[in-house]
């Protein structure tokens, strides 16, 4: 049995832990109250552009002729991945399932006999995915310096995308990240970002809303607009996706450092009751060698 | 007579959404005013300045410096998404010459086409700026 000395050291460390762990899930509550703001104030401009990239998708035929961006370059052979994570650890398994579902899609594109190509986002999913796939990374941002997102982040990351694209880099993008359900719940995501998926408009609900679809003027017309619009609609997907991986690392860091807090108190109860019968133990002990000793006289 | 319902979005919150008299939009193919019941319309937006006319035609409008951005008319008025905007008066004249000055020297010894697009680019929208500055 350890000393009563060890024991007393150990409870003392695992309570100066615990207040780590706890200070750590009020700083991640904190800031998933601020991530989740962002988040939220970003809403209506992604909002409005999908309704226009909607209203327009239904107006222009997607043949030769569009854009680039949204016809595809009619192969399907190189893949790009963007994977956004996080650039700290001890935020549980927010980065690894992330990657979990990356390398899922990566084995299944490999295995179809596709190239794979990985641009990351922070440097937690490049620690994970470099082991097993260096050779195909070929480019991490680094979001270390970071304190809070702006669009402009998102903008220079979506902007390297659309170059390498229209260089010939790759054929089709997904954009992997955690999408935000509740700060017990994030759902990591992939998303299709090149070629664009056109939202497809219910007829129905058009009729429904008002008998004929009010007629639209454009100016300059639909497929200027479209070509302007594509790069910008890009840019929004990647910030949005940015700002809900923000808010779900911390949803994610405040339930395992709320864990790992409640873990740390179950271990001081146990070894507070060891140390208290080891030195109860102890009494005990010495009592009986003095009542022997007393009796030996 | 405030009646144009008109919102300004960036990507990061909604900067604005009230009921205004009549806007002036800097539109990629020329300048439009939009007054209430407005037929739907769409159009891209060149780097300048949005006048906000608040309550009727005589007012001093309310200026603001937009980047570029897109415009939407419709059944709830005017929605315009921009990535940054930038009351006039907070314009820093300064950092757009400096900005306007790094912009042509990007442009002049830009390499690629794509590169000289984007320098091209940034001249236009630093040029706006002074001249939002100046008028």
């Amino acid at each position: 049995m350890a000393s009563l000395k060890a024991l007393k050291v150990r409870i003392t460390s695992v309570k100066s832990t615990q207040k780590i762990t706890k200070a750590m899930k009020m700083v991640a509550a904190a800031k998933l109250r601020r991530a989740q703001e962002a988040a939220e104030a970003a809403r209506p401009y992604s909002e409005r552009m999908a309704a226009v990239m909607a209203s327009l998708g239904s107006r222009v035929t997607v043949g030769p002729e569009s854009p680039r961006l949204l016809a595809g370059t009619g192969k399907d052979q190189v893949h790009l991945l963007v994977v956004c994570s996080s650039e700290r650890g001890l935020a549980g398994a927010f980065n690894t399932n992330i990657v979990r579902l990356a390398r899922k899609t990566i084995e299944r594109l490999v295995a179809e006999g596709k190239t794979v190509k990985l641009l990351l986002v922070g440097k937690k999913a490049r620690a994970q995915l470099a082991r097993d796939h260096r050779d195909k990374i070929i480019e991490t941002v680094d979001m270390t310096h970071i304190k809070r997102l702006a669009f402009s982040d998102a903008l220079s990351v979506a902007e390297d995308v659309v170059h390498r694209y229209e260089a010939g880099e790759f054929d089709v993008a997904h954009l992997f990240f955690a999408r935000f359900r509740s700060a017990l719940v994030q759902e990591p995501t992939a998303l299709q970002i090149i070629p664009v998926p056109l939202p497809k408009v219910e007829t129905d609900t058009v009729a429904q809303a008002g008998g004929v679809p009010a007629v639209v003027e454009y100016e300059p017309d639909e497929e200027a607009i479209l070509a302007d619009l594509l790069p910008r609609n890009l840019a929004v997907q990647i910030f949005r996706a940015l700002l809900e991986n923000a808010a779900s690392e911390q949803g994610s860091r405040m339930t395992a450092m709320d864990n790992a807090t409640r873990n740390a108190g179950d271990m001081i109860n146990r070894l507070t009751i060891t140390y208290n019968r080891t030195r109860q133990a102890a009494i005990t002990k010495e009592l009986i060698e003095i009542i022997s000793g007393a009796e030996a006289i | 007579m405030a009646n144009l319902h008109f919102e300004l979005v960036s990507p990061e919150k909604l900067l604005r959404s009230d009921d205004v008299f009549m806007v002036v939009v800097p539109g990629s193919e020329g300048d439009f005013g939009v007054l209430e019941g407005h037929a739907p319309f769409m159009s891209t937006i060149r780097p300048g300045t949005i006048a906000v006319y608040p309550n009727g035609m005589g007012d001093v409008p309310e200026r603001i410096f937009i980047d570029g951005g897109f415009a939407e008319v419709g059944a709830n008025g005017l929605t315009i998404l921009a990535e940054s905007a930038t009351p006039v008066g907070e314009l820093d004249v300064e950092a757009a010459a400096q900005g306007l000055a790094e912009a042509r020297e990007m442009a002049r010894t830009a390499s690629g086409e794509a590169e000289r697009l984007m320098a091209e680019k940034r001249v236009a929208t630093f040029e706006a700026m002074q001249a939002a500055v100046v008028n």
